[in-house]
C-alpha cells in the first residue's frame, strides 16, 4: 500500500495524471510547480495560510457526533467535519485561498476559475476580493440557473461571472472555457483549478491545500473516540474534498476509504455521473483518469441533480486508489441522495449541500454493512443553502402566501 | 519519417515560397462535403491537408472550429470516418496530416491507429495537447509506421523546451504564432517570428506557423521567415458563411488561391 501514498511521482499516480496540454501551457504550470515547491517550505507562506485559515476561514472546523442521523446508518457512530461551517460554506476555500497566496507568490494580478456549484466560485472570488486581484469565472449555463444564488454571491465579491453556453452548458464546458483563457492571459493570470484534477501539478497542489481536513479530523476522532475511524466517507465530483480527507488516512491499512459519485437518474439509464461504475481510463482535461467516454474517445455528457458532482472525469489519484483498491468508489442516484438530504436536515439541523448528501447515502450504506460498532467519518463538505429552490422543486414545496423561489429552470 | 513531407518542403524551398498547409475539420459540414471541401484546397494550390479529427472537447480552439467541430460530431464524424476522408483526398497532389486532440487517439489505440492512418495514406499527425513527456508510446508506433508526428513549439516555450520538442519532432516543426486558441485574427502575433528564429538555432527541420492567418497579407508576411503557413479558421469561417455548398468550394478555392499567392516568397 505505500506505494499509494507516496503520491504524485513527477505529476503521475501509476499510469495516472501527467500532463496533456498545448505546449503553450507548459512554461506556466513549470512556474507554478516552482513557486508552490518553493512557498511549502517557506515558513511565511505557510504563517500566512495557517493565519487565513484560522483567523478568516474559521479553521478547524469542529467535528460533530450525528447520533440521530447514526440511527439510520445501522446504529454505528457517525462524525461529521464539518467544511460547511467554513467561511463561505464549503471546503472549497481551503484551495482558493492557498491557491490566491500563490498567484500573490507568482506576481500574478488575475485569477480565473471554473465552477459547476458556484462553490468553488464564489470562495475564488472572495480571496480575490480579500487579496485585491481580479476574478473571472467560468460557469455552464446550465449551472448558473440551478446555482442562481451563487451566480449572485460571486458578482457581489466583485468577480465578473462568464456563463458558458458550449457544449453541455456544465462544469466540463466550464473547463474548457478557462483553458482558453488562460492559454491568452497566462502572463498575468493565474487559473485556480477547484478540485484534484487537470495537468500537473494541480492535483498535487489541490490535494495539499485540502489535506488540512484530514490532517485535523485525524487528531479531531482520536480524541473523541481513542482510535481510528473503520471509514473515512466523502462524495467525489473532481475528488478534492475526499482527497483532503483520505490523505489524513490513506496509510492505516484499517481505515477503508469509501468514494461515493453521483449516480443521477440510476447507472443503468445512462444519465449519471458514475466515472469509475461506467467509464474508463483516458485522457480529459489534461490528465489521464477514469473518463466517461464513448468508444471513439468522445467524451459522454454527464448527469446529476447535483452541479458539483456532474463532470465526466475525476483526479488522477483516485484513478489509481481505485485500481490499486486501496478505496472503493460506489454511484449513489438522485433519489438516494436527496432522500439522506432530507434525513440529515430534520435528525441533526443540518441542511446539507446536494454534493455532501451523496456521501451521506453513502454513510447510511456503509453504517448497514459494518454495524453497530464501526465508528464513521464523513466529510461533511458543504451547506445546502445554495440548493434551497432545487429542493423545494424536488420534495414539492410550496412556497408560503407571498415568497417566491424564484430560481430555477 | 514519412518521405512525403520532406519532399513537399524541398520542393517548395526549391521554388522560393513557404508551403500551404490548409486545416478542415473531417465531416464538415459532412463527410462527403468535406472531401469536396479539402480537394478544392489542393487544386486552388494547398502543398499540404491537416484534416482534424473532431474532438467533444476542444480547448486549443476557438468559436469558428468549435462550431465546426460540434456539426462534424453530429453528422456522425468517428474516427473511422476520419480515416476514410484521408483516404480520399488527393493524396498524390498533397500531403495529408491528421490533426488530433490525444483521447480520441489512445481510445483507439495508439499502434493501432497509426498503422490505419499509414494504410489509409496519411504521412503525418499534430497533437496539440500532447507534449513529448507523455508521447513514449507514440514516438514508437510513428517510427514503426513511418508516419511524421508533429509537436508544437510556443512563444512561451524556454529555449531548453524547444530543444526537447524538436528533438521528438519529424516532417516539420509547428510555431504557435500568439498565446491563445485557434482564430483568426488582423495580425499575426509579434512574437512568432522570434520564435521561428529560436527554433532554428534548435532544428534543421522545416519550421512552419500557425494560429492566427487568414489573409494573403499575413501569408506572404509570415512566408517571409518561415517554411510553412498554416490557415484553418479562415477556411471554416468562408463555409460557415456560404449559403450552400458549391458556394463554399467557390469561396474555399477563392481563399486557397489568394494564400497560395501569398505564400509565394517571389511575389508581391
Ligand atoms: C459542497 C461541495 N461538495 C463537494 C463538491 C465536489 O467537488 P470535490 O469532489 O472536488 O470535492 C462540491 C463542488 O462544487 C461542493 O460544492
Amino acid at each position: 500500500m505505500t506505494t499509494v501514498s507516496t503520491a504524485a511521482v513527477s505529476g503521475h499516480y501509476g499510469p495516472y495524471g501527467g500532463r496533456f496540454v498545448p505546449e503553450a501551457l507548459t512554461a506556466a504550470l513549470d512556474e507554478l510547480d516552482a513557486a508552490f515547491r518553493s512557498a511549502i517550505v517557506d515558513p511565511s507562506f505557510i504563517d500566512r495560510l495557517t493565519e487565513l485559515e484560522r483567523s478568516y476561514t474559521g479553521r478547524p472546523s469542529p467535528l460533530t457526533r450525528a447520533d440521530r442521523f447514526a440511527a439510520h446508518c445501522g446504529g454505528a457512530r457517525v462524525y461529521l467535519k464539518r467544511e460547511d461551517l467554513n467561511h463561505t460554506g464549503s471546503h472549497k476555500i481551503n484551495n482558493a485561498i492557498g491557491q490566491a497566496l500563490l498567484t500573490q507568490r507568482m506576481g500574478k494580478t488575475r485569477m480565473i476559475a471554473e465552477t459547476g456549484a458556484g462553490q468553488h466560485g464564489v470562495a475564488t472570488a472572495t480571496a480575490a476580493a480579500l487579496l485585491g486581484l481580479e476574478c473571472t469565472v467560468f460557469m455552464g449555463e446550465e449551472d448558473t440557473r440551478r446555482q442562481a444564488l451563487n451566480v449572485v454571491r460571486m458578482q457581489l465579491l466583485g468577480a465578473e461571472v462568464f456563463s458558458v453556453t458550449a457544449g453541455s452548458r456544465t462544469l466540463k464546458d466550464a473547463i474548457n472555457e478557462a483553458m482558453r483563457d488562460w492559454v491568452s492571459t497566462v502572463e498575468r493570470t493565474h487559473y485556480v483549478l477547484g478540485t484534484v484534477t487537470g495537468p500537473a501539478p494541480f492535483p498535487e497542489i489541490v490535494r495539499y491545500f485540502q489535506s488540512v481536513v484530514g490532517r485535523e479530523a485525524r487528531k479531531q476522532i482520536q480524541e473523541a473516540e481513542g482510535r481510528l475511524p473503520d471509514a473515512v466517507i466523502a462524495c467525489v465530483g473532481g475528488g478534492s474534498n475526499a482527497m483532503g480527507l483520505f490523505s489524513g488516512f490513506i496509510d492505516d491499512p484499517s481505515v477503508q476509504l469509501r468514494g461515493y459519485e453521483a449516480g443521477g437518474d440510476g447507472v443503468e439509464t445512462g444519465r449519471h455521473a458514475a466515472r469509475f461504475a461506467a467509464g474508463s481510463p483516458g485522457v480529459l482535461h489534461g490528465t489521464r483518469t477514469y473518463v466517461m467516454q464513448d468508444e471513439w474517445g468522445q467524451t459522454i455528457a454527464s448527469h446529476s441533480i447535483s452541479a458539483g458532482l456532474d463532470y465526466p472525469g475525476v483526479g488522477p489519484e483516485h484513478s489509481w486508489l481505485h485500481d490499486t483498491g486501496r478505496a472503493t468508489y460506489e454511484p449513489i442516484n438522485d433519489a438516494e441522495a436527496m432522500e439522506a438530504f432530507a434525513l440529515l436536515s430534520r435528525t441533526e439541523g443540518i441542511i446539507p449541500a446536494i454534493e455532501t448528501a451523496h456521501a451521506l447515502a453513502g454513510a447510511m450504506r456503509v453504517g448497514r454493512e459494518l454495524g453497530s460498532d464501526a465508528v464513521l467519518l464523513l466529510n461533511l463538505s458543504g451547506r445546502g443553502d445554495k440548493d434551497v429552490a432545487t429542493a423545494a422543486r424536488w420534495f414539492g414545496i410550496g412556497a408560503p402566501e407571498g415568497i417566491e423561489i424564484s430560481e430555477g429552470r | 519519417m514519412s518521405r512525403r513531407l520532406s519532399e513537399v518542403f524541398a520542393q517548395t524551398k526549391s521554388a522560393d515560397r513557404a508551403a500551404l498547409i490548409g486545416y478542415l475539420p473531417a465531416g464538415f459540414p459532412t463527410p462527403d462535403a468535406s472531401i469536396e471541401l479539402m480537394n478544392a484546397m489542393i487544386d486552388a494550390g494547398v502543398d499540404a491537408i491537416e484534416v482534424g479529427l473532431p474532438y467533444s472537447d476542444p480547448l486549443m480552439d476557438g468559436a469558428d472550429i468549435q462550431f465546426a467541430v460540434d456539426a462534424a460530431l453530429s453528422a456522425g464524424t468517428t474516427t473511422d470516418v476520419v480515416l476514410d476522408v484521408v483516404r480520399r483526398l488527393d493524396g498524390e497532389r498533397a500531403a495529408i496530416l491528421v490533426m488530433s486532440y490525444w483521447n480520441p487517439i489512445e481510445r483507439y489505440g495508439v499502434e493501432r491507429f497509426a498503422v490505419a492512418l499509414a494504410a489509409a495514406g496519411g504521412n503525418g499527425v499534430i497533437t496539440p495537447d500532447l507534449t513529448p513527456e507523455e508521447a513514449g508510446p507514440w514516438l514508437a508506433a510513428t517510427k514503426a509506421n513511418e508516419i511524421d508526428r508533429i509537436f508544437l513549439v510556443a512563444p512561451s516555450s524556454t529555449d531548453d523546451r524547444i530543444v526537447t520538442v524538436v528533438k521528438n519532432t519529424s516532417g516539420f516543426v509547428y510555431a504557435a504564432s500568439t498565446m491563445g486558441v485557434t482564430g483568426a485574427r488582423s495580425q499575426v502575433g509579434a512574437g512568432a517570428q522570434g520564435l521561428v528564429a529560436r527554433a532554428r538555432l534548435a532544428t534543421d527541420l522545416p519550421i512552419a506557423v500557425g494560429l492566427g492567418v487568414s489573409t494573403g497579407a499575413q501569408a506572404h508576411e509570415v512566408a517571409a521567415y518561415s517554411d510553412g503557413v498554416i490557415v484553418g479558421s479562415a477556411f471554416v469561417r468562408c463555409i460557415r458563411q456560404a449559403v450552400d455548398l458549391p458556394a463554399a468550394l467557390a469561396a474555399v478555392r477563392t481563399l486557397a488561391g489568394e494564400l497560395a499567392e501569398g505564400v509565394n516568397r517571389r511575389a508581391g
